[in-house]
């Protein structure tokens, strides 16, 4: 599915020189190669910024004609050394200090200079302009490459998927993050590590609930965050005593609270406004951690419509390059060469066998969507009417805009990608806990189940147990009541309960209780700290 | 921030590489921090593991895995029901079954992020020479590393000191002058084009006469600026060269310790770290230090380091032997003005009375000549209420050098200031 175009007929047109013994030989004759336009662009793998920058205009003029709309961009040559840093805190150039980077950071280092892994040459982040990072160790040939996919593929989504046109701001993301790390840091000094580390620790471990699903949160702005801090803090100075404002409150509508009250699933959020007993300070870090995480929202959702686009567009602007007899053999063995490695998809009985690729399906959803545009087949025709035969770049940029994984998968997984990746779904249940059941296949009876599952298993809920805010600060007690609602009757590890909740009792400050509750609203299970 | 779409299109590339280090150093040592519990005791092992002359080196370290993660809350494997896709299926038709591995594996798209070195049980990283010295002296109740003096010889040395304006021919930096003369031209070069144009504008507006004798004037600054000479006397740059004191140029270390039966685990530990502790000082100082290993119970024997802190032997304890080893190995190889030779000594005292004073009279006349500096380390036995001193130690106390110095260690806590005394006493001297 993956095979890269075969380049070796682009030799010159010898008469006929044997075929190698090894290759089946093809039954249709190569095409002849086409008269290359014009001289490489650059030659050789070394890179110099004058190659980058014809290499550069040349992909904005195939990108332009294509049609991809992109943010500006901004090149950053670093050095090995800061791509691992870089990494280390998921790729935003300024962050917060924590730990849990320092970890990522030692354990990249190590697989790095072991020579493990080559480092992830490419790293992009939804910013306005985009911040495309260039290694100085990688190759011309790798160079472009990342340049294609990071520059001109993941900007591109980034810029036009609705997911993070409504959920993020890319031009102020930087100018939020300096301002929390100077926060942090600030409060590091006032209030000594140990305690701002407990914090984020606990905040951390609820990342994954402060973050609102269907609502637009507001708009990030540094400078608006620090006067309403000022205010809030001068506010506070003024009149507040949590104990007193708590009871104050209840003395109200205490009953009418307890009744009215709607579950919450954004638990960072209630927490950083209702947990009695957290400082001022306690709770903006709270509010820290909820905004960042709300801006990595989109990321986790479109893993595979965004690695698939950008492979997608690496993939097509080299070829692309290489039809205008901008770059030459060599040029495109090199980088086909990295291509393949990401795109490799190891069966799942492999020793390799790391999950799903994500590069891998993306990359295959969106080559079948240009497949089945330019060359469609009766059973492209069937399943895909409204787009066999048409413009195959509206086709892409349509499928690049609209979708999330779960809904790419299920609009445009089609039943060749399923063949070629050899999909199929399996059942674990109750009734069989020795065993898997193979529910389908990819035929003609499995295509449709295949695809339905495999949608439903990027949905955030797969992973992300839900959970939500379900009561708090009733009469008889401060408790917390979360709700965890159980589907498919997939309960909570306990273990990880167990951590999670005594972190959220720290934030709380007062007794925490999670309830598992199916469907039919019965309790399933308690867990209490 | 907003570019404007330009028709000529312009490249945004910044170079990033000579940015000072940041946000890296801070995490990593925020990682450090968090579990220094659990590195330290790591780091000990590996201590203990390594060789005295690779302690300060960096290096490779594992810790238990359990508590690096952070805690979030995910679905139990072994409840309800799920239906997951699985890719690369070559054999299975719907209605098959296919064993189940135990707790269910992990299906579905998760685990993308392989290769982090990362296990459930363990994990490795590399620690920097620096942090693992810091852990490393963190038992020694360090205060700041200070620089002490102790034994210096120093040899007078020319190094390297950048370029200057006068020296010896053969001394001269062509590039540098070269460099220096492409200055000059361009400096000159440019105030004379400046003069002309001056010149060529009053031209404009000076009546005849004057023109004529701008003419000539600007004549002059063409030729002249043509005539810029390739190399004056300005121009050359000389690679200077300043004397610099640097110490004497070898050191010799020579262990020696008790290796009988009554000298436990623990005890090699303290001596262990002594002279861990001694070498670092001397490689810094020094830049390489040879080590010599003479183990000794009734009889003395060099061995190698393996087998000096590792090996028990039985027997009685002779200490002279030993020192006349010493002497023989710096006989040997030791011998000259070039080599610093300290011998740093590590036993629990037993020895006889007879065999005590024959070794400090030893000490004292044969080998302290020879020496920068000999230390010896009393490693008392814990049991006993009484701390008698020990017999080699109130032999030695018959010495009166300042090349020589003894003291009792009991902990690892007295290391350091056991150090400390001992090569500060040179200086109170």
């Amino acid at each position: 599915m993956t095979r890269p175009k075969d380049t070796s007929g682009a030799a010159t047109a010898a008469p006929e020189r044997p075929w190698p013994k090894l290759l089946a030989k093809p039954s249709l004759p190569l095409p002849a190669p086409a008269p290359r336009a014009a001289e490489p662009i650059a030659r050789g793998s070394e890179w110099t910024a004058a190659a980058l920058e014809r290499f550069d205009a040349a992909l904005a003029r195939h990108a332009r004609r294509l049609g991809l709309s992109t943010f500006p961009i901004q090149y950053e040559l670093i050095t090995a050394e800061q791509m691992i840093d870089l990494i280390s805190t998921v790729g935003m150039p300024v962050h917060y200090p924590h730990w849990s980077f320092g970890k990522h950071l030692v354990a990249q280092e190590r697989t790095y200079r072991k020579g493990l892994s080559g480092l992830a040459y490419e790293i992009v982040i939804n910013t306005n302009p985009s911040l495309v990072y260039l290694m100085e160790t990688n190759t011309l040939a790798l160079q472009v490459l990342v340049m294609a996919h990071a520059a001109y593929g993941h900007n591109a989504f980034f810029k036009n998927n609705y997911l993070f046109q409504q959920f993020t701001q890319p031009d102020s993301i930087l100018d939020y993050l300096k301002f929390a790390r100077d926060y942090v840091m600030q409060c590091e000094q006032t209030y000594g590590w140990r305690e701002v580390e407990k914090i984020l620790d606990c905040c951390h471990t609820l990342a994954p609930y402060g973050v609102d699903r269907y609502r637009k949160p507001g708009r990030l702005s540094a400078r608006r965050e620090r006067e309403r801090q000022a205010e809030r803090l001068r506010f506070a100075e003024r009149h507040y005593n949590p104990d007193l404002a708590h009871l104050d409150s209840r003395r109200d509508d205490a009953a009418s609270q307890a009744q009215a009250f709607e579950p919450q699933e954004n638990i960072l959020y209630f927490i950083e406004k209702h947990a009695p007993r957290l400082a001022p300070w306690q709770r903006e870090l709270v509010r820290i951690v909820r905004k960042v995480s709300q801006y990595f929202y989109p990321q986790r959702l479109t893993k595979v419509a965004n690695e698939g686009a950008a492979t997608f567009w690496h993939y097509t602007l080299l070829h692309e390059l290489y039809d205008a007899g901008e770059v030459d053999d060599g040029f495109m063995l090199e980088w086909l060469s990295n291509h393949t490695d990401v795109v490799t998809q190891p069966p799942f009985d492999s020793k390799s066998y790391r999950g799903l690729n994500p590069y891998a399906l993306g990359f295959a959803i969106y080559r079948d969507i240009r497949r089945i545009c330019e060359v469609p087949t009766d059973e492209d025709r069937a399943w895909f009417p409204e787009i066999a035969g048409r413009s195959w770049p509206e086709a892409i940029h349509f499928a690049m805009a609209n979708f999330k994984d779960e809904s790419l998968i299920e609009q445009y997984l089609s039943p060749k990608v399923m063949r070629d990746l050899r999909l199929f779904v399996l059942h674990d249940g109750p009734e069989d806990r020795d065993h898997y059941r193979v529910l389908a296949i990819h035929n003609e009876q499995g295509y449709l189940r295949l695809r339905q599952a495999l949608a439903a298993q990027y949905r955030a809920e797969a992973h992300v147990p839900q959970i939500e805010v379900a009561r708090a600060g009733d009469d008889t007690e401060r408790a917390l009541l979360l709700h965890h609602r159980v589907l498919d009757g997939r309960l909570l590890d306990a273990e990880g309960v167990d951590a999670v909740l005594a972190h959220v009792k720290e934030l709380w400050g007062f007794d925490v209780v999670l309830e598992e509750v199916d469907a039919a609203g019965s309790r399933l299970k308690v867990h209490r700290v | 921030m907003v570019d404007r779409v330009s028709p000529v299109h312009a490249m945004r590339i910044v170079d990033r590489r000579s940015d000072p280090p940041g946000r890296g150093a801070v995490n990593r040592e925020r990682f450090v921090r968090r579990f220094k519990d659990e590195i330290k005791r790591a780091a000990d092992d590996e201590f203990r593991r390594r060789s005295i002359t690779d302690v300060g080196k960096g290096g490779r370290i594992s810790i238990p895995g359990r508590g690096l993660q952070e805690p979030f809350l995910h679905h139990d494997e072994d409840s309800g029901s799920r239906d997951f896709v699985l890719p690369g299926n070559r054999e299975y038709l719907p209605g098959d079954t296919i064993a189940r591995p135990p707790g269910g594996g992990r299906g579905g798209p998760e685990g993308d992020e392989p290769g982090e070195g990362e296990s459930r049980d363990s994990f490795a990283f590399v620690l920097s020479r620096e942090e693992f010295l810091a852990l490393f002296f963190d038992d020694l109740e360090l205060p700041n590393l200070e620089r002490t003096h102790f034994g210096d010889v120093t040899l007078e040395r020319l190094r390297r000191a950048g370029y200057s304006r006068s020296g010896a021919p053969q001394s001269l930096a062509p590039a540098m002058t070269v460099r220096m003369s492409i200055a000059r031209r361009i400096a000159l070069r440019g105030a004379i084009a400046e003069r002309i144009e001056e010149l060529e504008r009053a031209l404009e507006t000076a009546d005849p006469p004057a023109r004529a004798a701008l003419h000539a004037e600007i004549d002059r600054l063409r030729r002249r600026r043509d005539a810029l000479p390739f190399i004056e006397d300005v121009d050359r740059r000389y690679r200077a060269h300043t004397p610099m004191p640097s110490p004497a140029t070898r050191a010799a270390m020579l262990c020696l310790m008790d290796v009988s039966g009554s000298m436990d685990e623990r005890k090699k530990d303290l001596a262990k770290r002594f002279f861990t502790l001694l070498y670092l000082f001397l490689e810094r100082k020094y830049g390489q230090v040879d080590v010599v290993f003479i183990r000794h119970t009734e009889t003395a024997e060099e061995v190698d380091e393996r087998t000096f802190f590792h090996d028990t032997l039985s027997g009685g304890t002779l200490v002279h032997p030993a020192l006349e080893l010493a002497h023989k190995v710096i006989q040997e190889r030791y011998i000259g003005d070039t080599w610093n030779v300290y011998v740093a000594q590590a036993s629990d005292g037993d020895c006889g009375a007879d065999d005590g004073a024959r070794s400090a009279a030893y000490v004292n006349d044969v080998l302290l000549p020879r020496l920068r500096y000999f230390a010896y380390v009393d490693i008392p036995h814990v049991n006993g209420l009484f701390n008698r001193p020990s017999d080699l130690w109130q032999s030695y106390g018959a010495i009166a050098s300042p090349a020589f110095a003894r003291r009792q260690v009991h902990g690892r806590g007295d290391i350091w200031p056991v150090f400390r005394q001992l090569f500060a006493r040179k200086e109170a001297a």
